[in-house]
């Protein structure tokens, strides 16, 4: 086929067939690298995952300050009658430390559970003082074994560093009985004042920008860019903004001494209200853009229908757009909060606390939450908080999964049953 | 095998998903001539001319049964590439789609891919001429293609089409999106064309096909009504329904 | 109309007063004029801290821009080990992410079956939702564990910005994909049906025609990607290191500019102290730093986008 049909000469010779063998072999090489990379972006999120999963189950080796074996028969603390395991706690504790359980709950009173726990931490008083992976724990038993035996008295545990117990307790300086009970009640407290700061903000701006602004104003112009540009800025910048104007200037109202109630000598501005109020700041740019998309989505045929009946502007995007949008305005916002739980660096430049253990109760607490425990577990030298961190992180994951699972199960819903 | 054939179909079928589009077409297309395919919107022609050059390949979910020779040789199933096909069998379509590059580049593109060994400056100019390009844009060769006005770009798609040198020219609708003058030139452009190339247009418009083509194919439903020379399918048609699409009483 | 005045009378056509229609438009227009005010509270408070520790007996500006020294306990302040090792981080973050982000994106707009698509983009979405400090752990606990095992613990050392940038990299990725792969859906498939008449594969159709008909998406998103880089803070905090360091060694470690603004604020910091200001001086670097990649990245879009019919 190398002659053209028509007689004219031809410059693209006989080699047609090789050519194409050769461009085809081409074709081949690249798109064998277009799916290495994309496996290559999977297998990232494989192994990020699993990494985490590794450092949450595992075996670990726990030596015990006195062996249950030695308090109770068989081991079982809880097989003890009451009065056994006070007595056990006043001859193993001193007289002052027994003074102070009685004082915040006289032992007497406490139930045989409560009791055996007591002994459990306070003369028991395991400490792990080795944790494996996953891995480890599964193929190299011979480590493990090999480790027991070079540590007489101790004793090797299963254990699973995400537990009942991690959700309910608070922080604790020894990896084997820190929770997270704190952090999370601080998630909670970010998500509550961001759903009431910035998502009433940023769907009112919404409007205005989609509705109201004629974008030949040079303000709105202004405003339309500059919104654009804030979505663009580095998280910890909005951090910086935080401490300076919300911890540092408006102090008085953010540590709440203004409205009495708190102790002004140690009171400060690092509190729940400063972190909830930047962490707001920071999504508003993405609320506002997520909800334009939704509005801009509602067709221009149901506005004039609305106008065509008489109706006022705002009467029309009362009654007619923001029904119509408001499945997408949500959406939009459910994920740009799920961005604001997993926000680290601007609430450690705001001032989260670094180690507290009481739960937060108003809007003037000291704070932490989840991502700033897996920062500070994950910073600390011993080995096992990593695997509290690695527990922690799959608390956040699955708070964060379950938030955008509902919003794209409501994208899946507005897509299937578009009703305009 | 007639060696004045260029392509011809036997008993085509095509299908979209569960969409039957085409219904056993057995059609010829005569070496150095023009066809036209003519018949009301969704009757099909498009879809045989997209068969001619395999572009329907690229739609997921579409399957053909059937024939489709260019010259004598088979140009359908897995064994023969339709890159190749493509190359020989080229194609203008209903809207101008120069890429966005120069209009150098535009010409030349398709000729460095398939191996071209000659002169890239004379085949670019050579292109150009025959496509009565030439003196609109010889001083700005190294500009963008999409600052071309849409008669400009879309006799840009047909020189870079003749560039590669195929035997068959496909052109889908070619001057749809054009104005009347604009329409004009292509058609002198075709009428030039058909010295050295193979032409099957598919059209909308009758005039242009009573205008540029030898033969017409009038389509219904995928089905092949009527086939043969413009004069006849125009002034002697045999079929009622071809006479009354012709006349303008659907379509 | 059943008024019968209406019906002779004249209509009263002159503008009604609607004050709450005027007062919901003034309300809407202030919630959209608070983004104003952050801007101006960020720009402010950035500009009044620096020119605070610019003003400082023991800091010049010219050794904040030109020394390689940053130590403030004996009073250097030299931008540069922190500002190296921000534009190493970003820079292996890139060379990991651009190409392998590139070619997700051709991967996914030209090759893969719808089906694929509808599976692989939420997994993209979840690694896009992952939260930076979960990067971080990752950079910790696997990544610099691996980099050690392979290039061995003498010359890897714990804080590294290899592990971090790598990571960031990881990080990253699907921004570029799907800025990209916009990018490349945006471009009519008309092109692609044009090289594909010309006896295209489907290789060149998409390397030498859709790509560079995309560019200027592409190199938005390049842009987006680099800013977004130079802004992290969570994974250089956690594994590039802990204190300023000179080096273009990517297995030593080095702290970034955000790296040393979250170390110094995390810590006890008194205001007024050279130390508080500093770090807003550094978070003003990296406020223009970002301001300027976003704002290149928006004018390629204006200037470059190709007008198609």
């Amino acid at each position: 086929m190398s002659a053209s049909y028509t007689g004219q000469k031809s410059y693209y010779g006989d080699g047609m067939a090789q050519n194409i063998a050769r461009r085809r072999r081409h074709g081949r090489v690249w798109h064998i690298l277009f799916y290495a990379a994309t496996t290559i972006s999977i297998l990232a999120l494989i192994v990020l995952l699993l990494n985490i999963f590794n450092a949450v189950f595992g075996f670990v080796l726990i030596e015990d300050e006195v062996p249950p074996t030695e308090l109770a028969p068989g081991g079982d603390l809880e097989s003890l009658s009451q009065g056994e395991l006070i007595s056990l706690l006043e001859e193993y504790l001193s007289v002052g430390l027994i003074r102070r359980f009685n004082f915040e709950e006289p032992l007497a009173e406490r139930s045989v559970t409560d009791l055996a726990a007591l002994v459990q931490v306070r003369i028991v008083n395991p400490t792990v003082i080795e944790a494996w992976s996953l891995q480890e724990s599964l193929f190299q038993s011979d480590m493990i074994r090999a480790e027991h035996a070079a540590h007489p008295g101790t004793r090797v545990q299963f254990r699973s560093w995400l537990s009942a117990r991690f959700l309910v307790s608070p922080q604790n300086p020894r990896p084997q009985l820190a929770g997270i009970r704190t952090a999370f009640f601080g998630s909670l407290w970010m998500i509550i004042i961001v759903i009431v700061v910035a998502f009433p903000i940023g769907v009112a701006a919404a409007i205005y920008l989609e509705e109201y602004a004629r974008s030949e104003i040079w303000y709105n112009r202004i405003i339309e860019v500059n919104i654009y540009n804030l979505a663009g800025i580095p998280s910890i910048i909005f951090g910086l903004l935080g401490l300076a104007v919300f911890v540092r200037a408006l102090e008085p109202f953010t540590s709440g001494t203004v409205f009495g109630g708190v102790d002004p000598t140690t009171a400060n501005g690092r509190t729940i209200i400063s972190a909830g109020l930047t962490l707001s700041l920071l999504i508003l740019p993405i609320i506002i853009i997520n909800s334009r998309e939704a509005i801009k989505a509602v067709p221009s045929s149901l506005r004039e229908s609305s106008y065509g009946l008489g109706a006022t502007k705002w009467q029309t995007i009362w009654h007619h757009v923001l029904p119509a949008s408001f499945d997408r305005i949500l959406t939009g916002t459910i994920l740009a909060i799920s961005r604001a739980i997993g926000e680290t660096a601007p609430l450690v430049v705001v001032g989260a606390s670094t180690f507290i253990t009481v739960d937060p109760k108003t809007l003037f607490s000291k704070f932490t939450t989840l991502p700033i425990q897996i920062y500070q577990w994950s910073a600390r030298p011993q080995s096992q908080f990593r695997n509290v961190a690695a527990a922690a992180i799959v608390v956040l994951l699955v708070l964060m999964l379950s938030m955008n699972a509902v919003a794209i199960i409501m994208r899946n819903r507005i897509s299937k049953q578009r009703r305009i | 095998m007639d060696t004045k054939l260029a392509m011809h179909t036997k008993n085509l079928n095509f299908f979209y998903g569960d969409f039957q589009a085409l219904f056993d077409v057995s059609l010829d297309f005569g070496a150095n001539e023009v066809t036209a395919l003519i018949g009301p919107s969704g009757c099909g022609k498009s879809t045989l001319l997209r068969c001619l050059n395999r572009m329907n390949d690229l739609i997921p979910e579409t399957r053909s049964e059937g024939e489709i020779y260019f010259r004598d040789q088979p140009i359908h199933g897995q064994e023969v590439d339709p890159v190749e096909v493509r190359r020989q069998v080229g194609m203008v379509f209903q809207k101008p789609n120069p890429f966005p590059k120069t209009i150098y580049e535009n010409i030349a593109w398709g000729a460095r891919i398939n191996g071209y060994r000659g002169d890239m400056d004379e085949l670019v100019e050579t292109s150009l001429k025959k496509c009565a390009l030439w003196d609109e844009v010889k001083e700005k060769l190294k500009q963008n293609a999409l600052g071309l006005s849409g008669g400009q770009q879309q006799r840009l798609c047909i020189a870079r089409t003749i560039a590669v040198e195929p035997d068959v020219i496909l052109m889908d609708e070619p001057t749809s999106a054009l104005d009347p003058i604009s329409t004009a030139k292509i058609e002198d452009l075709i009428t030039e064309l058909r010295k050295r190339y193979t032409i099957i247009i598919v059209t909308h418009n009758m005039q242009q096909a009573g205008r540029v083509s030898e033969k017409t194919a009038f389509f219904l439903n995928g089905v092949i009504i009527e086939a043969g020379l413009t004069s006849d399918i125009f002034f002697n048609p045999k079929e009622e329904r071809t006479e009354a699409y012709i006349s303008g009483r659907f379509g | 109309m059943s008024d019968p005045t209406a019906q002779s009378g004249k209509i009263d056509f002159s503008p009604k007063p609607r004050p709450h229609e005027v007062a919901i438009r003034i309300f809407l227009f202030v919630t959209a004029a608070i983004s104003i005010v952050i801007t101006l509270g960020i720009v402010l408070e950035l500009v009044k801290e620096s020119w605070l520790f610019f003003g400082d007996p023991e800091v010049s500006l010219w050794e904040f821009l030109t020394s390689n020294e940053w130590q403030p306990v004996i009073g250097k302040f030299g931008i540069w080990p922190l500002l190296s090792a921000t534009l190493m981080t970003s820079t292996i973050a890139m060379l990991v992410a651009f190409p392998l982000g590139l070619m997700v994106a051709i991967y996914l707009s030209e090759y893969a079956p719808d089906r694929v698509r509808a599976i692989l983009k939420p997994v993209l979405e979840i690694l896009a939702g992952i939260p930076t400090v979960v990067y971080g752990y990752f950079a910790v606990t696997f990544m610099t564990p691996l980099l050690q095992s392979i290039f061995g613990n003498d010359i890897v050392d714990v804080y590294n910005t290899a592990s971090a940038g790598i990571v960031m990299g990881i990080l990253i990725l699907p921004l570029v994909s799907s800025m990209t792969e916009d990018a490349l859906s945006s471009v009519p498939r008309s092109l692609r049906a044009g090289a594909f008449a010309l006896g295209a594969t489907k290789m060149e159709t998409s390397i030498q025609i859709v790509v560079p008909a995309a560019f200027s998406g592409i190199a938005a998103a390049f842009i987006v990607a680099l800013s977004r880089a130079v802004g992290e803070t969570m994974i250089v905090a956690l594994a590039a290191g802990a204190g300023p360091n000179f080096t273009i060694n990517p297995f030593e470690g080095a702290e970034t500019l955000t790296g040393y603004i979250v170390r110094i604020s995390g810590g006890d910091i008194s205001y007024n102290s050279v130390d508080y200001n500093s770090i807003f001086a550094l978070g003003l670097v990296l406020f223009i730093i970002t301001l300027t990649l976003n704002f290149i990245s928006r004018r390629i879009v204006e200037k470059y986008r190709e007008v198609y019919e």
